[in-house]
């Protein structure tokens, strides 16, 4: 009973940082029609802020909140100064994200080593909760909390205010959305910036689970690029399901099948290709 | 033209008897990355579908050969064209799925299935070994040709170069491969005069992934060892380099480009120890600053320098 709860408890988090990530990532590319292959590595560069900010003493909640920030500046940056200039060439983005990803990387490597740092989880969350006989790690309610609060932060930003408005407009109709006077560019620097402040955010606060280590990122762009192809491409309700699928499946492979973890992972994605190729709440056909 | 190609293919095979065995080597690593390089620009420059889990082929091939070797001791005349069939089966079905999508869905699926079939790798310690690789493995000695020297090796694998190139521009000279540049530049049009754009691509996917096989199992036998990392991203993103780097869509571009970044990881790495962002910053320079190639792109480029028309 113990390990079914347990395992379950670790599905959503993992689903819930998994939203954290892979809702940025669906964001941008449904918008700007970029796949932003450097969403694996600002997670990682999130955990690894998180890491320097907590050696300076500041709390998880802190460091979360900087690394967030700096991972969302650095988004901009590479939005601006980079993705810019190559506007209009679809497959010129993706190689320079996946050049970006191989810089950034490395450039964690250099500064914070090879060896894996585990982050500390909050003392105040360390005391597993009781509740009706059952023990629960506390610590993963708190990350399925933030990631549903995220959720509904996003579904109220994109349903309810002027900005949200206006990524809608640019998603459906991008030159019709021009033509009203939307300013597509400030747009655009604001969408990959709010994507990478969530990535950020998912690497710093999944940081006390998965710890920091060199190849987070391509374990995390495998189940992000999962997740969204599964949910479908841009739709944000398609990557909050999927996430929680994703996590489910992947959780308790690892833990049933440890060894062939991610052959399960290849089967709803198969599955849902084959019948839905937009995935199943996409309607984005690429 | 033709008198230059023969002129060339001379002086490759000349090469091991005036160069030392290490350069031998390095010629034997940058035929291996041609063959795959070329194979994958079958997808990228000919059927203008961008493929980032091609190395899932290399890898794939070269772990089922080792391990038909090694846990089923099955002699070379066995493994070799087992590994090629089922990696091209495999490469049926992946190119099945992947094809569900064309575009950025395309690149996303194909380094979908690349990663699951790299984290199985690591994962599976049963079959794989996980991360300690396989390794005590031989090179064959086909009509009882020594392979383990270097020079004989060399040639081998130049014969097999010089006949997957051969094939490959006798597949995108042919009607068919007319048909999949038509497929490529007009797919609309394509589909509209009674074209199967999605057989198309298809065949083409199961051919590029054959010759991807190929150069696996040449990769394995080079190595004598096999390890995870050979499926990564990386090694994806190094054949796409050389594709780009070289000019897609041409025969020559990619084994241009495949050299350029052989030699270029060979010597950095005894510079620098990080190729990784090396490569980063190879990739953004080019998609920013020369999108159709090196070669075309440095020419326009001194254009521009000299001033003159672009």
């Amino acid at each position: 009973m113990q390990f079914w709860q347990i395992q379950a408890l670790n599905s959503f988090a993992l689903g819930g940082l998994l939203f954290l990530l892979s809702s940025g990532f669906a964001l941008i590319f449904g918008l700007m029609r970029i796949a932003n292959l450097t969403h694996g590595a600002l997670f990682m560069l999130g955990a690894y802020v998180a890491v320097t900010a907590m050696r300076f003493e500041a709390g998880l909640a802190v460091a979360a909140l900087c690394a967030a920030l700096v991972v969302g500046v650095v988004g901009g940056l590479i939005e601006r100064l980079i993705l810019r200039r190559i506007s209009g060439n679809a497959q010129g983005q993706v190689l320079a994200t996946l050049g970006i990803s191989f810089i950034t990387a490395d450039f964690c490597l250099i500064v914070w080593g090879g060896d894996t740092i585990p982050i500390q989880t909050p003392a105040m969350f360390q005391a597993p909760l009781h509740f009706m006989g059952l023990t629960f790690p506390t610590y993963r309610l708190v990350v399925i909390g933030i990631a549903v609060v995220v959720a509904i932060i996003l579904y109220l930003l994109m349903e309810r205010t002027r900005l949200g408005a206006m990524i809608r407009a640019g998603v459906d109709d991008m030159q019709m959305a021009r033509a009203v006077g939307i300013r597509a560019s400030a747009l655009f620097t604001t969408v990959f910036c709010l994507g990478a402040f969530l990535a950020g955010l998912g690497g710093a606060v999944g940081g006390p689970i998965f710890s920091a280590y060199p190849g987070l990122d391509s374990d995390m762009l495998s189940l992000a690029l999962i997740v969204v192809i599964l949910g479908g491409i841009g739709s944000l309700i398609g990557t909050f399901v999927a996430s929680f699928i994703i996590g489910f499946i992947y959780t308790f492979g690892t833990a049933l099948l440890p060894d062939l973890a991610y052959v399960i992972l290849f089967l709803p994605m198969v599955i849902v290709i084959a019948f839905r190729p937009t995935g199943l709440f996409g309607t984005i056909r690429t | 033209m033709r008198r230059n190609y023969i002129l060339l293919l001379a002086l490759l095979i000349c090469l091991p008897w005036f160069s030392g065995e290490y350069y031998v080597n390095l010629a034997s690593q940058i035929l291996i990355a041609a063959i795959f390089a070329a194979s994958l620009n079958l997808l990228v420059g000919y059927a203008g579908l961008t493929s980032l889990g091609h190395a899932s082929y290399l890898g794939l091939s070269a772990y089922i050969s080792a391990w038909l070797s090694l846990r089923m001791g099955l002699g070379h005349a066995v493994t070799a064209p087992a590994a090629l069939l089922l990696t091209t089966l495999i490469g049926c079905g992946f190119g099945w799925i992947a094809l569900r999508a064309s575009g950025l869905g395309f690149l996303m699926l194909t380094l979908a299935l690349s990663q699951i079939v790299w984290g199985l790798c690591y994962r599976w310690v049963g079959v794989t070994n996980g991360d300690n690789g396989l390794s005590g493995l031989t090179r064959p000695s086909p009509f009882g040709i020594d392979l383990g020297n270097s020079s004989a090796f060399y040639w081998f694998v130049l014969i097999i170069t010089v006949a997957a190139l051969y094939s490959i521009a006798r597949f995108v000279n042919s009607p068919f491969g007319a048909t999949l540049r038509g497929t490529r530049d007009q797919w609309r049009r394509m589909s509209s005069l009674g074209y199967n754009v999605w057989g198309i691509r298809w065949v083409t996917f199961v051919f590029s992934s054959f010759l991807g096989a190929l150069a696996g199992l040449l990769y394995v036998y080079f190595n004598k060892y096999i390890h995870p990392s050979v499926m990564s991203v990386t090694v994806s993103a190094e054949a796409l380099l050389a594709v780009i780097a070289g000019g897609s869509g041409t025969l020559a571009g990619p084994v241009v480009g495949a050299a350029l970044v052989m030699l270029l990881k060979n010597y950095a790495s005894a510079y620098v120890e990080r190729w990784n962002m090396l490569m980063g910053i190879v990739f953004v320079f080019i998609v920013i600053v020369m999108p159709a190639g090196i070669v075309p792109g440095t020419l326009a480029l001194l254009r521009r320098l000299r001033g003159g028309p672009r």
